[in-house]
């Protein structure tokens, strides 16, 4: 309760150039994919590295001053491309994608950090884009756990249904697990309906 | 050897949020896989991610978690929809049960709206 009043309070008095834009989610949804495409789009350089193996952003990153134009309107905001939300992190897993054992210890270690701090970056969010993977099951506990936190802190949501370039891609899947949220299939990596994305990013940061 | 172990509600029901939190973990880090009835509170779930995130270690993995409501299915119709705030409102947490597994047993929980399923590791490869 405390939280939702602080958050209506922070909202209230914030300025508009002030507003943060999350990309949250689980490891590998693509969400730096999508940082990288935006900051490509809008600004001429990228966010972040990009890697097959999980847990490959383990510090929360920011972009700040992103504008987004759409016919005559603008927007501005800081991005913030958060580590990967997850319940377990199993060092041996980086050991079985290639790397070294001391590598993925201390990979291991960096991304337990950084699951943390995606949690306490959650209050300072103004709108929050939650970036699933559209070929992977989306009733996770992590999906659910994150989106649910969000409705109780009152922050707006948009989910994207990410990688539906690839054959395996189900976003009615995710239509009914989320159906009180918008809802939107591209593909971070080739920009496929990316302009329908940055339109619904003016009616989550109204 | 799975074993579970169930918590019914009453034994929760009067602790705080970090204690619940520390019980469950605790429970888990013994191997067992815990069958909770009700549910935890939406900022008790991340606390619990991000307490399970400090204990991470050479040992333990980490866990998997699902939870199950029946009272969650989106439906349209209004007496359902009262009933379901009826039963909100009479037992709140006590709703729907929370499964949770050390990592290094559960290899992946399964869930839909109304099914859990829950996988287990090959033992040699824990």
């Amino acid at each position: 309760m405390i939280k939702f009043f602080q958050n209506l309070i922070r909202k209230f008095f914030r300025k508009k150039t002030d507003w943060k834009l999350g990309l949250y989610g689980p490891p590998n949804g693509g969400k730096t994919t999508l940082a990288n495409r935006i900051c490509k789009d809008w600004l001429g350089e990228e966010m972040g590295t990009v890697s097959p193996i999980a847990h490959e952003t383990r510090e929360i990153q920011i972009k700040e001053e992103i504008i987004v134009k759409s016919g005559n309107k603008e927007l501005k905001f800081n991005l913030v491309d958060t580590p990967g939300i997850a319940t377990k992190i199993d060092f041996e897993d980086f050991i079985k994608a290639g790397m070294e054992r001391e590598a993925a210890k201390k990979r291991a270690k960096e991304a337990t950090k950084g699951v943390i701090d995606s949690i306490k970056w959650l209050d300072q969010m103004d709108a929050v884009v939650v970036v699933l993977d559209a070929t992977k099951d989306p009733y996770s506990q992590v999906n659910i756990t994150i989106v649910g936190n969000l409705a109780a802190r009152n922050i707006p949501v948009l989910i994207i249904a990410n990688k539906v370039d690839l054959k395996k891609a189900n976003i009615e899947v995710l239509k009914e697990a989320f159906p009180q949220y918008k809802v939107i299939g591209i593909s971070a990596k080739y920009g496929n309906n990316i302009d329908n994305f940055y339109n619904s990013l003016f009616e989550v940061l109204r | 050897m799975l074993t579970i172990r169930f918590i019914p509600y009453y034994d929760i029901k009067h602790l705080s949020s970090s204690q619940r939190i520390r019980k469950i973990l605790d429970i888990v880090k013994e191997e067992y896989i815990v069958l909770l009835e009700g549910k935890l509170k939406k900022e008790e779930e991340t606390q619990l991610i991000k307490v399970t995130m400090e204990q991470i270690s050479d040992q333990f993995k980490g866990i998997e978690i699902a939870q199950i409501n029946p009272g969650d299915n989106e439906t349209n119709d209004f007496f359902a929809k009262m009933r379901e705030q009826f039963l909100n409102l009479m037992l709140g947490d006590r709703q729907g049960f929370t499964i949770i597994g050390p990592a290094s047993i559960v290899k992946e929980i399964k869930q839909d709206p109304n099914k859990i399923e829950l996988l287990t590791k090959d033992k040699k490869k824990r």
